[in-house]
């Protein structure tokens, strides 16, 4: 059937589409844009590949989170895209060769590459046939119980990226009134009360 | 004996050096002053027409009453008294001790080789610092140590106001030792040992009084020209080295006949061994006794103090020249060219020093034109052969030179340190015994029958006139008028500064006779000049001088000299006094008789008034070819070769390229990401290439 | 035809290097960079699940699930650097940035 080769190619081809347009696209809005396309045409191709759990983790975590980021950014920060600054062309000969000599050597490495004879026997996780386990189970029968120490250290990354997210771009406003309730719960007699000795009469 | 002789002037010298340094020691305790500081306590010595001979340059014109006051800024150092004394008495125990010598090796003829210890032991040569005392050197023993005595003990009232008289007579002492040294040295090395320190001590010495930027030119000029002398005498040196494989004198003086008609291959050329060498050593004699060429430093070394002439410049050092080539007789008789141009040389000097001293104004520079003059005619002497007739004139000379000076410098005093003799006159009253004494002084100078300079005088001309040498004839022409030259400005020194009516009379009226120890040694060695001839005369050059002198002078070429000398005809042999008589006569005219006509001679003659007052233009000439060449190479050296080629291309051409370097490589770092990035990219291609094609392969 | 590992690994590489020209081709804002970095670790998952898929072993996934955690982690403090750096220079444009030059 040509309906996957067809399909490999429709979203192949929009995804490098979408890529190329991320770079070279003046408003940076429509950058985001488009690498949202990107990802997800590469969740597609995922899906093609029999890994649906991380097609979906791709575009709900990626798309939904990252770049949904990316694009609050972005507005928020006020760019001034109307200026395309020069100096684009200068590099691109030079730059384009060089790309270009990464990209056939990458392919020349593929054209002549083997499996090696013994590599299926290093198999470390085999994947059960996808009709009696779904994807998103065979891959937590693998992660909660071999690779569960990975999975706990990316979680303390995401802990601390998160931290360091916060403590990066926290601002106090300085006419916010807040509370501190450390101040709060130290309070003594002597520092919140005062005694006045008043006289009859006299008034403060 | 002979090591108190040659020693007992060293100790004196390291006695009086070390109260020398002590006194300055305690008069600087934290190290040596400011300069500005110096300067400026001297101040009033440099600013005003400094001590000496107003410039020669100047006409006749001006007569600015140009005298200072050596006003000692310090105290008097102290311990002076104790290092004049010191020194002087060791200096009169050498003197007597080398009279004993002279009776005893040259009478007695107890030649000796005294060895000290061992010196150069290198492969086969085997050098040894050792005396070498016979007749040659007893006679200058004798010399030197008399005239440096008598030197010593007028110091000690010449520079009563000096405050660095420890230095002084420390200098004077171990020039003293350095002339000694040379003349006792057996081998050729040690004499230029003696000959380098003799030098050495002329420069301090001229320069004594070194906070005058004169004294300390004239000081660097007397070196550098010597150096040239000695250029060549270390050249002869080396040849006489390579020729004979030695140099200790016995052995060269041994292996010298055998060199006649050696050749010595340079370059092209194929030169006669012995008279190059007897030339190049003679270059060193012509630098060292201010002979034609080389003369330039004589006249300003009169810068130094008076006793300093007297020893060095007239009966010393510039006589080292003329012993050496008696020493190295042997030799010289081998190479008849050489000989012919040392007469040369002597005749040419002769002639040209008395021309410039006609003209002077200073009387310190007619005296030392004088001794140029003197040096000249020894040379011709040494040249024709007569090696004795030299020496004698050598041995009578210092007498009646030192004499000169020293009365020149009784004069000095007396005019409170005046030397133009224009401002001078009539102190014939006033200064009798130093007037007397100059008057014995210069009457040997010239030759006056029966004084000392008329048997060693004439006794060179004679030989001058009976030598078969090539330039006898030249040396007997120009020393015959320069005897007439030489009286004639002998007479006139004596007339315009003892005769006449004073020019300056509030000099005048305050000079006072010299004191007892300047005195004395005048008296001395008036008796010396009056005396050192008649007894000596058939020593020296008469019939008892193969005897006298025995192995110490070599008397091949000369011996037929001696008994040519009796058979020359009468007039020849009274061309000399005749000449001195003429001088006496014209010098009597023109300042006693008739003072205006000098002047109006030299307004007439001007071009060769000039030309004589500015002595023959050789320092300018100098000047231009030599001194201004050498400091533009100079400049250029330092400029170009050693700033801009070996700093260039060392340190600082380093240093720059580093900086050159470091500049192009900053560029790199623009501080943009995507530059960095790039260049990471480029490496990665770099090394994916690299593994993909070349280099590493696994498997 | 059979689509085979290659194609998927081509397809990989082309966007790998589209993310590494973006990096240093850009002239505009330093947002750019960052989504460019993006494409480059999105190139590396299609790797990884590629070969994931055609030698049948599931760590390849495993493992790109770990790169999608930490790409999302490193977003995420580009982006509040950005707009530390923002509020302090006032501009993203590329050209700015050179405070480090030497």
């Amino acid at each position: 059937m040509i309906f996957p080769a067809l399909f490999f190619y429709l979203f192949s081809g929009v995804c490098i589409a979408a890529a190329v347009m991320v770079v070279a696209s003046r408003n940076p809005v429509h950058s985001v844009l488009f690498l949202i396309l990107a990802f997800v045409n590469a969740a597609a191709l995922f899906i093609l590949l029999g890994a649906e759990f991380l097609a979906m983790i791709l575009i709900i975590v990626y798309v939904g989170a990252v770049l949904v980021l990316f694009l609050f950014v972005v507005m928020m920060l006020d760019v001034d895209f109307a200026e395309l600054r020069q100096g684009f062309l200068q590099y691109l000969p030079i730059g384009a060769l060089l790309g270009g000599i990464l990209l056939i050597e990458l392919v020349l490495v593929l054209v002549g590459w083997t499996i090696a004879p013994g590599a299926r026997q290093t198999i470390a996780a085999p994947i059960p046939p996808p009709a009696s386990v779904l994807n998103a189970e065979a891959l937590g029968h693998v992660l909660y119980t071999r690779y569960v120490y990975f999975f706990q250290a990316a979680g303390v990354v995401l802990l601390v990226a998160m931290i360091g997210a916060i403590v990066l771009t926290l601002r106090h406003k300085p006419y916010v009134k807040r509370q501190s309730i450390a101040e709060q719960i130290a309070r003594t007699k002597a520092s919140a009360i005062e005694i006045v000795k008043v006289r009859p009469g006299q008034g403060l | 004996m002979y090591y108190a002789i040659v020693f007992l002037p060293l100790l004196g010298a390291v006695i009086a050096a070390l109260i020398a340094l002590a006194g300055a020691r305690a008069r600087h305790p934290g190290g040596p002053p400011d300069v500005g500081v110096e300067n400026h306590a001297h101040g009033p010595v440099d600013e005003s027409r400094p001590r000496g001979a107003p410039d020669p340059q100047e006409a006749h014109a001006v007569l600015a009453a140009s005298h200072t006051e050596p006003q000692p800024a310090e105290p008097p150092a102290a311990g002076s008294r104790s290092a004049e004394a010191v020194t002087t008495v060791f200096l009169f125990a050498a003197m007597l001790l080398s009279w004993l010598a002279f009776v005893d090796v040259g009478f007695g003829h107890h030649d000796a080789r005294v060895t000290l210890f061992p010196w150069i032991v290198v492969g086969d040569l085997k050098v040894d610092w050792a005396l070498r005392v016979d007749t040659l050197t007893a006679v200058m023993l004798v010399v030197v140590t008399t005239i440096s005595a008598f030197v010593h003990l007028y110091s000690i009232g010449y520079m009563e106001d000096d405050p660095y008289r420890p230095r002084f007579f420390s200098y004077l002492s171990l020039f003293t030792f350095s002339m000694l040294m040379l003349v006792t040295a057996d081998n050729l090395v040690q004499l230029f040992f003696g000959w380098e320190g003799v030098g050495l001590m002329s420069y301090l010495l001229i320069g004594f009084w070194y906070h005058k930027p004169e004294a300390n030119a004239a000081a660097i000029k007397a070196f550098i020209v010597n150096r040239v002398g000695d250029f060549g005498f270390s050249l002869g040196i080396f040849a006489t080295f390579m020729m004979t494989g030695a140099i200790d004198l016995d052995t060269v003086f041994a292996q010298a006949p055998a060199l006649t008609g050696k050749t010595i291959h340079f370059l092209s050329w194929n030169v006669d061994a012995l008279t190059l060498i007897c030339l190049l050593l003679f270059m060193g004699a012509m630098g060292k006794s201010a002979q034609f060429l080389l003369h330039t430093w004589l006249p300003d070394a009169m810068e130094g103090p008076t006793p300093v002439s007297a020893l060095i410049h007239a009966a010393t050092m510039v006589t080292a020249g003329v012993f050496m080539v008696a020493r190295l007789s042997p030799l010289f008789d081998l190479a008849p060219s050489a000989q012919a141009f040392v007469t040369f040389i002597g005749g040419t000097t002769a002639f040209f020093a008395a021309t410039i001293a006609l003209v002077q104004n200073d009387i310190k520079r007619i005296v030392a034109y004088s001794t140029c003059s003197q040096l000249g005619y020894m040379f011709v002497a040494m040249g024709t052969g007569a090696y004795s007739v030299g020496m004698f004139h050598l041995f009578t000379h210092a007498f009646f030179k030192a004499l000169l000076f020293l009365g020149c410098g009784s004069v000095i005093i007396a005019m409170h340190h005046e030397q133009d003799i224009r401002n001078m006159g009539g102190l014939k009253n006033k200064l009798p015994l130093t007037y007397w004494t100059m008057v014995i002084g210069t009457l040997a100078l010239t030759g006056f029958p029966l004084t000392a300079g008329y048997f060693s005088k004439d006794a060179i001309i004679e030989a001058a006139y009976v030598s078969g040498n090539p330039m006898a004839l030249y040396a007997f022409g120009t020393t015959a008028l320069a005897a007439a030259l030489t009286a004639f400005y002998s007479w006139r020194l004596i007339f315009l500064t003892f005769h006449g009516a004073p020019h300056d009379q509030h000099h005048y009226d305050a000079a006072r006779e010299s004191p007892l120890v300047m005195v004395l040694p005048l008296v001395f060695l008036a008796t010396g000049a009056i005396f050192a001839g008649y007894p000596f005369r058939e020593l020296f050059v008469g019939h008892d001088v193969t005897e006298f002198f025995g192995d110490s002078l070599k008397f091949a070429s000369g011996a037929h000299v001696f008994e040519a000398m009796h058979a020359i005809p009468q007039l020849i042999a009274m061309t000399p006094t005749l000449m001195m008589a003429i001088g006496f006569a014209i010098a009597w005219e023109f300042y006693i008789r008739r003072p205006e006509l000098p002047v109006e001679l030299a307004r007439q003659q001007e071009p060769l008034y000039k030309f004589l007052l500015n002595k023959w233009y050789f320092d300018e000439v100098y000047d231009f070819l030599i001194v201004r060449p050498t400091l533009w190479l100079a400049r250029a050296l330092w400029k170009y070769g050693d700033g801009w080629t070996i700093d260039g291309l060392g340190p600082d051409g380093v240093s720059a390229r580093v900086l050159d370097v470091t500049r192009g490589v900053v560029r790199l770092q623009t501080g943009y990401l995507y530059h960095y990035a790039f260049a990471m990219l480029i490496g990665v291609a770099a090394l994916i290439t690299w593994f993909m094609f070349g280099g590493a392969r696994v498997g | 035809m059979t689509i085979g590992l290659g194609h998927y690994l081509t397809v990989a590489a082309i966007l790998f290097t589209i993310g590494i020209f973006g990096i240093f081709l850009n002239r505009k804002n330093v947002i750019i960079i960052l989504m460019s970095i993006e494409l480059i670790l999105l190139a590396v998952n299609i790797n990884l699940v590629a070969f994931s898929a055609f030698l049948g072993d599931l760590v390849g996934q495993v493992y790109a699930l770990l790169v999608l955690t930490v790409a999302a982690a490193e977003a995420a403090i580009g982006l509040a650097i950005l707009v530390a750096y923002y509020r302090n220079r006032g501009s993203i444009a590329v050209e700015d940035i050179n405070l480090m030059k030497g």
